[in-house]
């Protein structure tokens, strides 16, 4: 197998694992914050409001660890530097 | 398949180049001067005011709401720059209802100067409110051994904002691309809808989030001079 199809497979390859992974574990945590603020929603209505916003922040920080890994991938399979370097040789 | 509006180009001479991105982004700039002075031209105190001051009241007072909630005091000091960044990412990411509009937020490199802002505003609030050596302080706590962390802090989080907000639109407008060729009937309708809905969730966390990091600069001094109150009490 010459340079440029082993760096194209691994690419493709990478760029599935990463994103797979990349979602599945941030949906794991972004279902307990959500999990969690519901409960305390539930014993305190009166909370509500600082409840969602922090919600919203934390939801936030965890779904960019998931965007990291897509962007990630977008990079390997779009505009991967390995690649371009061997085609323009 | 274009990844970002940047390798649009129009023009290029040099190292200096018009894209598509900036092209959009000076668009909406001169569409939210010209509407802000449009509707601020002939301001009343009366009962009965025009339909667009009262729109841009609201936006002014829940803006200035959600920041005293954040647990900044006087929030009229902090409104030009964070009321500017929400209303001008809010304004990027609403417009993709419009048919061959690209978002400049999907760009790296906008997305980067507004996490850039953020990164310049933070020091200088903080040292408008406490003073140079007080606010460089802040570094060095509660341990001296905590300052790396806290510049390698400072500087991945400007990071995660520029990454963010890049990330969430450039991914919507990928998901529609995609689709389009696999089912191009209804289902990118739907995600376009959904698309909107992160765009608004995206302005509201950028700006909350600079809300936030401005807030625990300022804050800290607040509370040390709380303390000495305290103490001279």
């Amino acid at each position: 197998m010459d340079n440029v199809s082993s760096i194209a497979m691994v690419s493709i390859i990478t760029a599935g694992l990463t994103t797979s992974i990349g979602c599945m574990i941030p949906a794991l945590s972004e279902g307990k914050a959500v999990a969690t603020a519901l409960s305390s929603i539930a014993q305190q209505p009166d909370a509500a409001p600082t409840i969602t916003r922090t919600l919203f922040v934390g939801l936030a920080m965890i779904e960019s660890t998931a965007i990291y890994c897509f962007v990630v991938s977008m990079i390997l399979i779009f505009a991967n530097p390995f690649w371009t370097h061997i085609i323009g040789k | 398949m274009n990844l970002t509006p940047d390798q649009t180009v129009f023009w290029s001479h040099g190292f200096i180049t018009l894209n598509l991105t900036i092209v959009t982004t000076w668009g909406i700039m001169l569409f939210m001067i010209i509407g802000a002075k449009l509707v601020t031209r002939n301001l009343k105190t009366t009962h009965t005011i025009s339909r667009w001051q009262c729109l841009l009241e609201m936006i002014v007072t829940t803006i200035k709401e959600q920041i005293r909630e954040v647990g900044l005091e006087k929030p009229d000091k902090y409104i030009n720059f964070i009321g500017t960044l929400f209303l001008f990412i809010a304004m990027c990411n609403i417009w993709i209802i419009l048919p061959w509009y690209e978002p400049p937020t999907g760009s790296l490199s906008t997305t980067s100067a507004l996490a850039i802002a953020v990164f310049l505003a933070v020091p200088f609030f903080g040292i408008q409110k406490s003073g140079f050596f007080a606010y460089l302080k802040s570094y060095i706590k509660p341990t001296f051994i905590m300052l790396p962390f806290n510049i390698i802090g400072e500087l991945s989080r400007t990071l995660a904002l520029a990454i963010r907000l890049f990330g969430n639109i450039m991914s919507g407008g990928m998901i529609i691309a995609i689709l389009l060729s696999i089912s191009p009937l209804f289902i990118p309708i739907v995600m376009k809808a959904l698309g909107l809905l992160t765009g608004m969730v995206q302005a509201y966390i950028f700006s909350i989030l600079a809300t936030v990091y401005i807030a625990a600069a300022v804050q800290e001094s607040i509370k040390k001079k709380k303390l000495t109150q305290h103490n001279t009490n």
